[in-house]
């Protein structure tokens, strides 16, 4: 067994992982405030990534100001999507959620490559392509940074949730009536972490997007997002971090072996079983909290 | 103005339990069948076997997802998964020599039994942990049949259906192939009917209702929930199958993918969910209405007055599938048998405002 291999594979997955956070974290944040799976969150992350495209490679701005933009546009996208989509499904089946925030992805999807172009864009956050060397390791300096940039937003929501405004949304996570009663305002609360969540994508976009170009294929990282939601817990800031880890070092690794031999493709296949393993046996995940039913 | 229901009063069970009560609905039942029959004769083939056909048979398709979604209330978010399973195992029966006829059960019986393990998760999970569970299934369908070349004969590979007879009719001409679809599609439309008024219809109700409830009344939520996901992956493996033999005629694994077991669901929610109307209306409108409007983009763009792109219109039946989803569920959840039962009760008693029922 080639050791070098393994670690190597083991880093770059882990820094994909914390990658896969970043667009995970959206999809807790909401889910946290509001109990809504938001299966956009991957078309958010496009949407992101063509802004932030639209300022520094259209328009020419530096990268600084067209990632600023973008936080601005995606927070106000966020606030105006629960405004007007979400707070109308307040009391509907998880079906009908659902499906919402698929529509709204595949219109997303159509809206963004179809206005601007199907062609992938190439966006340059500015950063060195040459691979970092440690020993013998290849680390690839844009999952590097990305990886980084995960952990620290991650980092962040653990310490917003600890200011005023994120103790309130604490409160509305745990039961939208008894916040009410206490003067919260549950709809402003939503509407905050619809934006926040829009923040998030603004990280991811722009990452992802210079990892692998802006085009539609950024919404596919709604599934390893799902995984790692999933395993970690959908309401559980801690378990985007740890299960973002196994997710990526998982989905590194095992295709890293298997795929010569089966002919590819295995990492959907992990990523896959991982949701499913997850919800036999621990639906709640890592660090969810259990869903008790009452009659 | 269209009160049909003067003069009809039931004086046995049986005549009030049965399909159509009404005199009136039946003859526009019977109307409307006549006309499906004479579509071969009446449409041009092109309509006949890119609109009529296609809609029929992802009908049938919509119908055995309502039966497990609107019915017994169990997501699913891997359907396509599991007619690609029928369909490629009625190619494979047929290829090995099989007739048709004893193909399409074997394609029914290998995707109930698949089917089945779908439903292992609903056992354990609900809502929307099952939503993750059954589309984690749909990339493992998926990925098998891709990278199993004994399956779909390799990576990139079409594999066509052999010629069959259907009934000792052989299927090769557009008439043949129309007359299969519409006889599945009329055979799946009169069982998810009868299973609604049935025992076992109401025992999927009561477990879709609440579950833990159903169980108090002595509704075992298990076994239903297993026969739905049975019964359904079933009646789906056999249109997978149709839809391979009659309309596709050669399958890869991209025509069942994520995004058609999307469909299928926003097929049943824009119809309503429940609805054997709402699954033709449903299928109809998710089908045809993208194409109606790129067709009609197409000829506005002809005149240059507003610029459209190539790439713009490429992205339209996207852009409408999505907002049709969003609108749809935004202002009426309960889809398009909803509107259809608000125009047809307002017709009933027209010049006057009120109805009974």
């Amino acid at each position: 067994m080639d050791f070098q291999f393994l670690i190597e594979l083991t880093i770059n997955g882990a820094l994909t992982g914390l990658m896969y956070s970043l667009v995970a974290l959206g999809i807790v944040l909401i889910y946290k405030s509001s109990g809504v799976p938001n299966l956009a969150q991957g078309a958010m992350v496009m949407l992101a990534a063509y802004i932030v495209w639209i300022f520094a490679g259209l328009l020419g701005t530096p990268i600084l100001v067209a990632v600023f933009m973008a936080l601005v546009g995606m927070f106000l996208f966020g606030m105006f999507t629960e405004r007007f989509l979400l707070r109308k499904m307040v009391g509907q089946p998880i079906i009908m959620v659902v499906m919402l925030t698929l529509g709204l992805e595949s219109l997303l999807r159509g809206i963004g490559p179809g206005l601007l172009g199907a062609a992938p864009k190439s966006l340059d956050l500015g950063l060195d392509m040459m691979p970092i060397i440690i020993g013998d390791v290849f680390i690839n300096r844009e999952y590097l940074v990305g990886g980084l940039i995960g952990a620290a937003m991650v980092g962040l929501s653990l310490l917003f949730f600890r200011t005023r405004l994120g103790t309130k949304l604490r409160a509305v996570s745990d039961n939208h009536i008894s916040s009410w009663s206490v003067g919260i305002s549950v709809e402003r609360a939503v509407a905050i972490s619809w934006g926040l969540a829009g923040i998030s994508a603004v990280a991811a976009g722009a990452m992802w997007g210079s990892v692998q170009g802006v085009d539609w294929t950024l919404t596919a990282l709604l599934f390893p997002a799902v995984a790692v939601v999933i395993l970690g817990g959908l309401d559980s800031i801690y378990g985007v971090l740890i299960a973002g880890l196994i997710v990526g070092i998982l989905g590194s690794v095992i295709p890293g072996y298997v795929d010569p031999l089966v002919g590819g493709g295995t990492r959907d296949v992990v990523t896959s079983l991982i949701i499913l393993l997850t919800i036999m046996f621990r639906p709640h995940g890592i660090f969810g909290r259990e869903d008790i039913e009452r009659v | 103005m269209f009160y049909r229901l003067s003069g009809i009063h039931h004086t046995r069970y049986e005549s009030a339990r049965a399909l159509w009560p009404v005199t009136a609905d039946r003859r526009i039942i019977l109307g409307l069948l006549l006309l499906a029959l004479a579509a071969p004769f009446l449409l041009s083939d092109l309509y006949l076997t890119s609109y009529m056909l296609p809609w029929l048979i992802w009908t049938a398709a919509a119908l055995s997802l309502t039966l497990l979604m609107g019915i017994a209330g169990q997501l699913h978010f891997g359907f396509a998964a599991v007619m690609a399973i029928g369909a490629y195992t009625s190619i494979h029966l047929t290829r090995a020599g099989v007739p048709f006829e004893l193909a399409l059960l074997g394609a029914g019986l290998m995707a109930a039994l698949i089917g089945c393990l779908f439903g292992a998760a609903a056992l354990r999970v609900k809502g929307l942990y099952l939503v993750m569970a059954t589309l984690a299934m749909q990339y493992l369908v998926e990925w098998t049949i891709i990278n199993v070349p004994a399956i779909s004969g390799g990576a990139q590979a079409t594999l066509s259906t052999p010629d069959v007879t259907f009934l000792f009719v052989p299927l090769q001409s557009d008439g043949a192939l129309y007359y299969t679809a519409l006889l599945w599609t009329v055979v799946v439309t009169l069982l998810i009917m009868n299973i609604k008024r049935s025992s076992f219809g109401r025992a999927l109700v009561a477990v879709r209702d609440k579950d833990f409830a159903a169980s108090v009344i002595g509704v075992n939520p298990l076994k239903y929930k297993l026969l739905a996901f049975f019964a359904s992956s079933f009646l789906g493996g056999v249109t997978g199958a149709v839809l391979a033999f009659c309309y596709y005629q050669a399958v890869t694994p991209e025509q069942f993918g994520f995004n058609v077991s999307i469909q299928l669901v926003a097929m049943v929610l824009v119809g309503g969910l429940g609805s054997v109307i709402g699954a033709y209306l449903g299928a109809g409108f998710v089908l045809l209405l993208p194409i109606v409007l790129t067709n009609l983009l197409a000829f506005v763009a002809q005149f240059d007055l507003i610029p459209i792109s190539f790439n713009l219109l490429s992205h339209i039946p996207l852009m409408v599938y999505g907002a049709l989803i969003i609108g749809v569920i935004l202002f009426e959840p309960l889809g398009l048998a909803k509107i259809y039962d608000n125009i047809r009760k307002y017709f009933l008693v027209w010049p006057f405002r009120h109805t009974q029922s």
